[in-house]
């Protein structure tokens, strides 16, 4: 596709980006950051709108050969079988780093290159936008700094070590409880120490705008490349497209090119967790379903639904998947649900553990746990989906094995493997990294149990 | 009370920044008045909100330590219902509990109750000037004051907008990054001061202030008013945890409390003085 494509689609039209999506979105942030956020804007508008100095071409270029874009549409033979419907696969788990996040990560950092910055900053829950952002960042060799809470640097041991060996500086976050919306917070407050030579890659459809539309440009290669071999393989526009939704981004990717499509159903599926309910006492909503049962407020930048008490305190979210483990939501994501275009739904941490085994043996890919919340959806839903559908497997599960591991010795779940084996393994592999974690840093491991 | 009154040319103004709650409404109470005792011209009290990006870690803690005694908005505005002292109160906190608040009804019903206990102003960290017309209408219906930070990196356009919007005083950002206490007092401030000297609202420097000295240079490069809160809360913070200490030693609480608030006196004193002292500094204008 052309840049002048993207233009075409640009629904609100190029030069008049008011950063708004219906009642969502804005640009909710201390004044210290207003410049970087106009002077990104600016940025935005000239290299990724209008190709100034051909930035898309070498973004395009880069995804391609450093990527490994573009990204198969692969039919999912077992599961069409099983579901009796056209079951296709959007393959970003194959993209380099193994999620759809080097899109963004790539788009960003090359971006910030071409705006003068010197140092890159990024936030990361599960890791794998810190791995893509410190891959991107060690590409187009710039220093780079990713903040991840110490309760996800815990449980996201395998991306932790990926970030260092690439060169990238990982900080822990300590304030809170340690997890995504707190590494948010701190990587704002990076750049607003160091705002003229920093550029904070920021890893979702979130934040002030112009990041929620600019990380959807960069991710909307995925629904780009999807319609066009989905027109190839079946000869047809899909009956839904099917996506898991955390903050959004691969979410957003996956549907924007099938936005204008009405007659194809856009489902987002978010974390259902252990339960929807609210336990309102502790401050803690045992789900990440902020589109599902969150309602509207302010955070970080943006006007969105959100998970937050009577008073509008935020409240900390939870998923077995760290990369959905978020309380707030994309706006342009919480716009479309509005309208009606999107359609939320939730699948709770058992069936998305489920749904990882599920597709790992049926299939031979091993989801993302993300991902697996889209597949848990399609397991408990097959006749919501028509009889041709695209779900995107948004990354591979490599990161998550220890936890998968940990959980299913919990459960009693019929589709697992013996995990006998790998309990006895598995167990004593976690007992000494929480050993040396907690000695390594003095903290890590107490700081995080403290607040349970 | 008003914000009118504050701002005297012979007198510039002392702003201390105070957690409400923190470490407890019965204590942060406390500590509220021994500030005005040390000299305080008006308070910045901070209605903590549980994600707060423009905080450095001492305030960060403080907002932790508020939350966990159990403030919520509405003790706040009993809190400041309570409090017993003769100075202009500034609610400074963050964008969705005043929205929260209001539901439906946007920010009128937060501004709404806040006039009804006293309250004379807002600081709002993360609401810049583009997004701020309801609460400005609000405030401008209820008669209250607007306060918007402008930072070193605000450009020409940006101060514009805020000029339109602003009143009661203008809260200077003295350098970029994150509240908390520094050594040294940026050069950026006197520049900033030059850039809004033709404003008509009264100057007040935050962000990095620790000491009677600091003060001092800030007040003698122009300042109306310096703003204080990481200092301050340093003295809270060594308090708290020292009073914990005492009490499981079998001292009253009570006396570590009086203690944290004579310091916070004399603390205020320094800075209030330091103050004086720097517009003494001044070159005296031309009659």
């Amino acid at each position: 596709m052309s840049t002048d494509d993207i233009d075409a689609t640009d629904t609100s039209g190029t030069d008049d980006l008011d950063g708004t999506f219906g009642r969502y979105g804005g640009q909710y942030v201390p004044e210290v950051l207003m410049p970087a956020i106009d002077e990104l804007e600016d940025a935005y508008r000239r290299y990724v709108l209008h190709n100034e100095d051909s930035f898309m071409d070498e973004f395009r270029r880069r995804l391609a050969d450093f990527g490994g874009r573009p990204i198969p549409l692969q039919r999912a033979d077992r599961l069409s079988d099983r579901y009796d419907t056209e079951v296709y696969l959007k393959r970003e788990d194959l993209l380099h780093g193994g999620a759809h996040k080097l899109n963004n990560a790539l788009g960003q950092v090359l971006l910030a290159k071409y705006m003068g910055k010197d140092r890159i900053i990024a936030e990361t829950g599960a890791g794998q936008h810190g791995t893509a952002t410190a891959m991107a960042a060690a590409h187009l060799d710039m220093p780079c700094e990713i903040y991840m809470g110490e309760t996800d640097i815990a449980r996201q041991r395998p991306n932790v070590f990926r970030m260092r060996i690439n060169g990238a500086e990982v900080t822990p976050v300590t304030v809170g409880r340690g997890t995504l919306k707190e590494a948010i917070s701190e990587t704002m407050r990076d750049w607003a120490t160091n705002v003229s030579d920093t550029h904070y890659v920021i890893g979702s459809v979130v934040g002030p705008h112009p990041f929620p539309r600019m990380v959807r440009d960069f991710q909307s290669v995925i629904s780009e490349e999807a319609r066009e071999q989905i027109k190839e393989k079946a000869g047809r526009l899909p009956d839904s497209v099917v996506a898991c939704a955390g903050g959004g981004s691969n979410t957003m990717g996956t549907f924007h090119h099938f936005v204008d499509d009405e007659a194809v159903d856009l489902v987002a599926v978010e974390a259902g967790g252990s339960s929807l309910s609210v336990d309102e006492d502790r401050g803690v909503a045992p789900n990440s379903a902020s589109l599902s049962t969150g309602n509207e407020g302010v955070l970080h930048g943006a006007r969105t639904k959100l998970l937050q008490d009577g008073d509008g305190q935020i409240m900390e979210s939870h998923s077995v998947s760290a990369g959905l483990d978020y309380s707030g939501v994309g706006p342009e994501l919480a716009h479309l649900v509005d309208t009606g275009r999107v359609t939320p739904v939730n699948v709770d941490d058992d069936a998305a553990l489920e749904a990882f085994h599920r597709l790992s043996q049926d299939e031979g890919i091993i989801p993302a746990l993300e991902t697996a919340h889209a597949f848990g959806y399609l397991e408990e839903n097959p006749d919501a989906v028509g009889d041709l559908t695209v779900v995107n497997v948004s990354g591979r599960g490599d990161k998550d094995l220890e936890t998968v591991i940990e959980e299913t010795a919990k459960r009693d779940l019929d589709i697992a493997p013996d995990m006998s084996v790998f309990e006895q393994v598995g167990a004593g592999g976690m007992m000494d990294m929480g050993g040396d974690h907690a000695g390594g840093d003095g903290s890590g491991g107490d700081h995080a149990g403290g607040h349970e | 009370m008003s914000l009118d009154g504050v701002f005297a040319a012979d007198d510039p103004a002392f702003i201390p920044y105070l957690a409400a709650g923190d470490p407890s409404y019965e204590a942060s109470q406390r500590y509220v008045e021994a500030l005005v005792e040390g000299g305080a011209d008006v308070i910045e009290l901070g209605l903590p909100f549980s994600e707060p990006i423009a905080e450095g870690t001492t305030i960060q803690n403080a907002v932790v330590r508020a939350l966990e005694s159990g403030m919520t908005p509405e003790r706040y505005f009993e809190f400041v219902a309570d409090l017993d002292v003769e100075v202009p109160i500034v609610c400074m906190t963050y964008y969705n509990l005043v929205f929260q608040y209001g539901g439906e009804h946007g920010p009128r019903p937060f501004v709404e109750r806040a006039a009804e206990v006293g309250i004379d102003g807002f600081v709002v960290v993360d609401l810049p000037a583009e997004e701020a017309d309801p609460l400005r209408e609000a405030c401008d219906e209820f008669g209250l004051d607007l306060v918007f930070i402008v930072a070193p990196t605000t450009t020409d356009d940006r101060l514009e907008a805020m000029r339109e919007r602003v009143s009661g005083y203008v809260y200077v950002q003295a350098r970029t990054g994150v509240t908390g206490a520094r050594e040294d007092v940026s050069d950026q401030t006197a520049a900033t001061l030059a850039r809004i000297g033709d404003w008509d609202v009264p100057k007040a420097v935050g962000f990095g202030i620790s000491d009677g000295d600091h003060a001092e240079r800030i007040v003698s490069a122009g300042a109306d008013g310096i703003i204080v809160g990481s200092a301050l809360i340093d003295i809270i913070a060594e308090g708290t945890s020292a009073g914990s200490q005492t009490q499981s030693d079998g001292v009253a609480e009570g006396d570590s409390v009086a203690e944290t608030a004579q310091r916070l006196t004399a603390k205020a004193r320094e800075l209030k003085d330091g103050a004086i002292r720097g517009l003494q500094d001044r070159p005296q204008p031309e009659q």
